[in-house]
């Protein structure tokens, strides 16, 4: 027992506290006094997060195997980036953007394609959406075995998991278009065609970035748990069930600390384009919708 | 306006779907199993015609791909004709991924709805841990799962809690999402309303915010129950568990028994759509209890 260590971290643990406390009851003249608070509030808490994870496995000298500190992970991460950069290509730059790509283009393609069928479309909605809450990761033993360990069989999986929510929320994007707003590219006499690149596909945005935005992250763990069942000996999924096995648990959370970045950074991607293209959305204009 | 029909708008074409996805299957098992068909007659040094290709791949003992026929005759056979208790019954194994999925969506509803009422009542709370929740929702939760297990298993706790636990952090989050947006969702007006009563917080909380949060509540179980099924399936794969719907997929996998896979993944379906079932009712029932026009 560490006691001096335990005893600073709840220190900072509650100063912290008190400082949030008294920072979200404060009414600063300035703006960029207002935003940087307002921005300071939540990383406080994560700081003040590390430094209890610290103090406690420090404190109570918690076995490395079962948590590592930060610091240690930290180590750990600096120490084996070549290894994390390799697997990093493996699974994220092969398998999750080419099955991201993949996937997003073609539930938006079958969405455009059956837009002139109500038929296909009362047929396949109900379905996209039943598919959307069954466990979809099941289907990755049998990618494996189709498409072989390598990083083929994990954009399946990936491509697989991310189709149907592009499909149904395309489908639903491309009605949000008001009947007055069709009715006046009617009278403009446009085509099918200039309707949908002029009205429909630009009221879709919001929902399309809604899909886009699902499946970043579905995209990763796709990949990821495509792993478990079989892969090369490289790839973040494999690092991580092959180094909980070895009770190398820094390295699985260095790893995991990576896929975190990855997946926030992936999604923050997505999120900005969505704020260049949907400019006019009152969401992001910040006006009240 | 033509008034919506159920045959015509919905039966009609899901049908219609699903009977061409079928038809699409029973072609690709034919198509995909053929090579095999080919080589076995191919070493067998005999001439194999294009109707007995066809009659051969809706048999074969590991296929690339079975036919549906196939797969609902093994769950056929692992539900009703295996004793419930057998380690062969899909019952079996199905049970013990529910138990697994239902404690940690208990948990994990409950502790969401804590959560969420700490939330909307304390600013600090709210700055601080909101833009985590949200954050965390980016990030591949479920690569935490083989370490969960492992490392519980270490400290000497197995079987059914940790894997309750991994669904129980994945449906966390949209529970905690889903009732902050919920539990704020009266208006002003209604605030105020309250207000001129001279309503305590508890009484505003209770008459007020609980019961108009109860659509947004119902929507983000349903989100929460389909994933913490995800998760127990998943909290199933790495420790090589001997039991559960992730564990028959991953023995499947191991021995090449494509029937099996598909079987655990149509087990996994159905309670899928049962659980998400069960909450919708819930949904219609509790906000008929309300009053609420359908």
């Amino acid at each position: 027992m560490n006691l001096p260590v335990l005893a600073a971290a709840i220190i900072f643990w509650l100063a912290a506290w008190a400082f949030n406390e008294w920072l979200v009851r404060q009414n600063f003249q300035s703006a960029a006094a207002n935003s940087a608070a307002r921005f300071a509030v939540p990383v406080i808490f994560g700081i003040t997060i590390l430094v209890l994870w610290e103090g406690i496995v420090r404190g109570f000298q918690v076995p490395s195997v079962l948590l590592p500190a930060p610091s240690m992970i930290w180590q750990k991460l600096i120490n084996s980036l070549p290894t994390l950069g390799a697997d990093f290509r493996q699974t994220f730059l092969k398998a999750v953007l080419i099955g991201y790509a993949l996937g997003c283009g073609l539930g938006f393609a079958v969405a455009i394609l059956i837009d002139r069928s109500p038929f296909l479309q009362k047929g396949l909605l109900p379905l996209g959406n039943f598919v959307s809450a069954l466990p979809v990761i099941g289907v990755a033993p049998i990618m494996v075995m189709w498409f072989g360990f390598d990083w083929q069989s994990k954009v399946a999986v990936v491509v697989i998991m991310t189709f149907f929510p592009m499909l149904v929320n395309t489908v639903a994007g491309l009605a949000a278009a008001s009947h007055m707003e069709r009715d006046l590219m009617r009278t403009y006499a446009s085509s099918w065609w200039q309707t949908l690149v002029k009205l429909r596909l630009p009221a879709a945005w919001p929902f399309i970035f809604t899909a886009l935005k699902i499946n970043s992250t579905l995209a990763l763990i796709g990949a990821i748990v495509a792993e478990f069942f079989g892969t090369p000996i490289v790839g973040m999924g494999f690092r991580i069930s092959t180094e909980v096995g070895r009770m190398n648990v820094d390295m699985v959370w260095a790893e995991i600390a990576v896929a975190a970045v990855a997946g926030s950074a992936f999604y923050g991607v997505v999120a900005l384009i969505e704020r260049a293209v949907t400019f006019w959305h009152p969401s992001i204009r910040g006006g009240r919708a | 306006m033509q008034e919506p029909s159920f045959l015509r708008d919905k039966l009609l074409p899901v049908g219609t779907i699903v009977l061409l996805l079928i038809a699409i299957w029973y072609v690709a098992v034919v198509f995909l199993n053929a090579p095999f068909e080919r080589d076995t007659a191919g070493r067998a040094g005999t001439e194999i015609s294009f109707s007995e290709i066809v009659r051969n791949t809706m048999a074969q003992e590991r296929p690339v791909l079975p036919a549906p026929h196939q797969v609902i005759a093994e769950i056929w056979d692992t539900t009703f004709n295996k004793a419930i208790t057998s380690k062969r019954s899909l019952v079996y194994h199905a049970w013990i991924t529910l138990s697994a999925t239902l404690l940690g969506f208990g948990i994990g509803a409950a502790l969401g709805i804590l959560l969420a009422v700490g939330i909307v009542h304390n600013r600090a709370m709210d700055r601080s841990l909101m833009p985590w929740v949200i954050a965390s929702q980016t990030i591949p939760i479920l690569a935490v799962a083989p370490m969960i297990i492992v490392v519980l298993n270490a400290v000497g706790i197995s079987g059914l809690l940790p894997k309750a636990l991994i669904s129980t952090y994945l449906s966390f989050f949209p529970v905690v999402v889903g009732m902050v947006k919920g539990l704020r969702s009266p208006e002003t007006i209604q605030l105020d309303l309250m207000h001129t009563y001279n309503a305590s917080s508890a009484q505003t909380f209770w008459k007020l915010r609980w019961p108009s949060s109860m659509p947004y509540l119902f929507t983000s179980l349903k989100v929460a129950v389909a994933i913490s099924l995800v998760g127990a399936i998943v909290g199933e794969l790495p420790t090589g568990a001997v039991a559960g719907l992730g564990a028959r997929l991953l023995a499947g996998s191991y021995y090449g028994q494509t029937v099996q896979i598909w079987a655990a993944l149509f087990m996994a379906a159905a309670l899928a759509a049962v659980l998400v079932m069960i909450v919708g009712f819930a949904h219609t029932a509790v906000l008929k209890r309300m009053g609420a026009k359908p």
